[in-house]
């Protein structure tokens, strides 16, 4: 597919031409700030959330190459919809990005069953069924997969018990999905990404919500590398190789983006 | 014989075959008391019987709260104690690709896999804590660290567990419990969970997973009873948040 240049938004790349991707959690932070990346280098970006009008505003920011629509990712019947409204408004479906993810507090002790379904849920479950509609849909022509796991995919936290189980569910369905896809030929690419600590506001408001949010955000602070603070488009920069083809040979990978948060 | 685990209590879920039966039969035989459970009441009884008095077996369905209610009820009723839980309860479905699987069998290999080892943990923690101190030993596997085809929500289910490992580990040791959490994760093993995988993936794909262990052979359940038992002793006092890999150097190469 050539791309429209009048279609270009922001930077002038055209590192993602042709590309149709479909976002999560397109209405915040790394979701957004991806779609908009991506949009920079020539690709077509729709952008899901359950926050429909959060992603219809960042959309709109966007412009013209990028459409929104409703997504709940725990909804296989939700994800049918958001597949053929993306297939009917970019043309097609290459790529999806799956940053749609929650997080709740709550160790081993505190964490109801409730909390545990709740994030289980969202960022393994919705993942899986994201996953499984891209490559049924991709499977004769080929795409990309990029899966937001975390650091907590890698490292446990006390405090993040579900959280961390979803993470390192995600981590291992991504190696499974690229065992499948290079078993097959099907030309899909599937990869994992685990951020540290980038300041969207998943992160604001989980310190703004804790008991004593002065030390909560010293806490998650001494995660970084003193110094250094995580963005969004950092993330999203990522996510744009991963979804460009100078990253061919990239498949099954975890990539770490944490600033050396994790290496000591 | 040692008695490496006396004085010691433990619960061992899904001891009526493979990797649970072998683990209870050790322990009991390092001197533990062991309360064997399963939902197979047939195997459980196989199971009793092999292990010399020193212990009870109950019928847990390790996805039912309650039941893990129960389950660690009568252990305290039995025994006084709980100080070590093995989560070995598993199981594999179907179908289980990337294209192929269908919700029902992604919830239910979550419920048993996943959710049952989360409760397990949770609700052991309260009594261990009373103890003085304990180890949980969760099961998950070498398709927790490499990823198979045919096995799409059992990789995602043992990654998970592997994470919850390391969490529960660091809430523990953090809070000064004496409560270590680790994960072994075995490469297969000759149990009938293992030799499943030759049923549905014929016997030369199953060769092939067989040769990635550079031992040249498959697992044998008392390969990871030896590892159970380690991390259930003393011996292991300064081992917790570890996935310690018995699997024949399966992801050596
Ligand atoms: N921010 C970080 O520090 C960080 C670090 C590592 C990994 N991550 C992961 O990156 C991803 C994006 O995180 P973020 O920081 O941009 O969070 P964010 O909260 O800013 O954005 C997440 C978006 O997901 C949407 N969402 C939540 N539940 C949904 C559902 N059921 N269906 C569809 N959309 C849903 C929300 O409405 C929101 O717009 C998440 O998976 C997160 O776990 C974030
Ligand atoms: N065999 C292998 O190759 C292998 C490799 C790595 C990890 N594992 C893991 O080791 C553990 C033990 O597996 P195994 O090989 O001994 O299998 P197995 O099938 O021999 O034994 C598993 C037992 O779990 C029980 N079980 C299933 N659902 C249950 C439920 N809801 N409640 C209570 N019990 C239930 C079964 O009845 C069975 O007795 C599993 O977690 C498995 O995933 C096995």
């Amino acid at each position: 597919m050539s791309s429209d240049q009048s279609v270009r938004t922001s930077g002038a790349g055209n590192r993602c031409d042709g590309k149709r991707a479909l976002v999560t959690g397109g209405a915040s932070g790394i979701g957004a700030a991806t779609a908009r990346l991506l949009a920079g280098e020539g690709a077509r970006v729709m952008l899901a959330d359950v926050d429909e009008a959060g992603a219809a505003r960042i959309a709109d920011g966007i412009g013209k190459a990028a459409s929104s629509t409703f997504l709940d990712v725990c909804r296989a019947d939700s994800w049918s919809a958001a597949v053929a409204s993306t297939v009917a408004r970019l043309g097609g479906w290459d790529v999806l990005v799956n940053c749609a993810g929650i997080l709740r507090r709550g160790t081993i002790e505190t964490t109801t069953m409730a909390t545990w379904h709740e994030v289980l849920d969202v960022n393994l479950r919705g993942t899986w069924l994201g996953a499984r509609e891209a490559v049924r849909h991709m499977q004769g022509t080929g795409g990309v997969i990029v899966n937001l796991s975390s650091v907590a995919g890698i490292v446990g936290d006390q405090d993040l018990c579900a959280y961390d189980a979803s993470k390192g569910g995600v981590r291992l369905l991504t190696k499974a999905i690229t065992d499948h896809a290079t078993r097959h030929g099907l030309g899909i690419r599937c990869n994992s990404i685990h951020p540290g600590v980038i300041e969207t506001p998943m992160v604001a408001n989980y310190i703004a919500e804790s008991d004593d949010p002065v030390a909560e955000r010293a806490l998650w602070d001494s995660y970084m590398p003193p110094g250094v603070t995580g963005h969004a488009d950092d993330v999203g920069h990522l996510i744009v190789f991963l979804v460009s083809d100078e990253s061919r040979l990239i498949d099954g990978a975890e990539l770490v983006i944490d600033g050396g948060g994790t290496v000591e | 014989m040692t008695q490496r685990l006396r004085h010691k209590t433990a619960l061992v879920t899904g001891a009526a075959s493979g990797i649970g039966r072998q683990s209870a039969i050790r322990m009991a035989e390092e001197g533990a008391l062991v309360c064997i459970t399963d939902i197979d009441d047939e195997g459980l009884a196989g199971t009793l019987a092999l292990l010399a008095g020193r212990g009870f077996s109950l019928h847990h369905d390790v996805t039912d709260e309650d039941s893990w209610h129960s389950a660690i009820a009568a252990v305290l009723e039995r025994f006084g104690k709980l100080q070590i839980l093995v989560n070995c309860a598993g199981i594999g479905v179907r179908n289980d690709n990337i294209v192929a699987l269908e919700e029902e069998g992604w919830d239910r290999l979550m419920a048993v896999n996943l959710h049952g080892t989360f409760m397990g943990c949770q609700q052991a923690i309260t009594c261990m804590k009373q103890a003085g101190g304990g180890s949980l030993i969760n099961i998950s596997s070498v398709l927790g660290i490499r990823g198979s085809a045919d096995a799409l929500s059992y990789c995602a289910s043992k990654g998970a567990v592997r994470l919850l490992t390391k969490s529960i580990a660091v809430h523990c040791g953090r809070q000064g419990y004496n409560i270590r959490c680790n994960a072994i994760c075995p490469g297969y093993i000759a149990t009938p969970l293992g030799l499943s995988v030759r049923e549905s993936l014929g016997d030369e794909e199953f060769q092939r997973l067989v040769d990635k262990h550079v031992v040249g052979r498959m697992g044998i359940a008392d390969d990871v009873a030896g590892m159970v038992v380690y991390l259930a002793s003393d011996e292991s006092s300064f081992v917790t948040g570890t996935e310690m890999v018995v699997d024949g150097g399966y992801t050596a190469g």
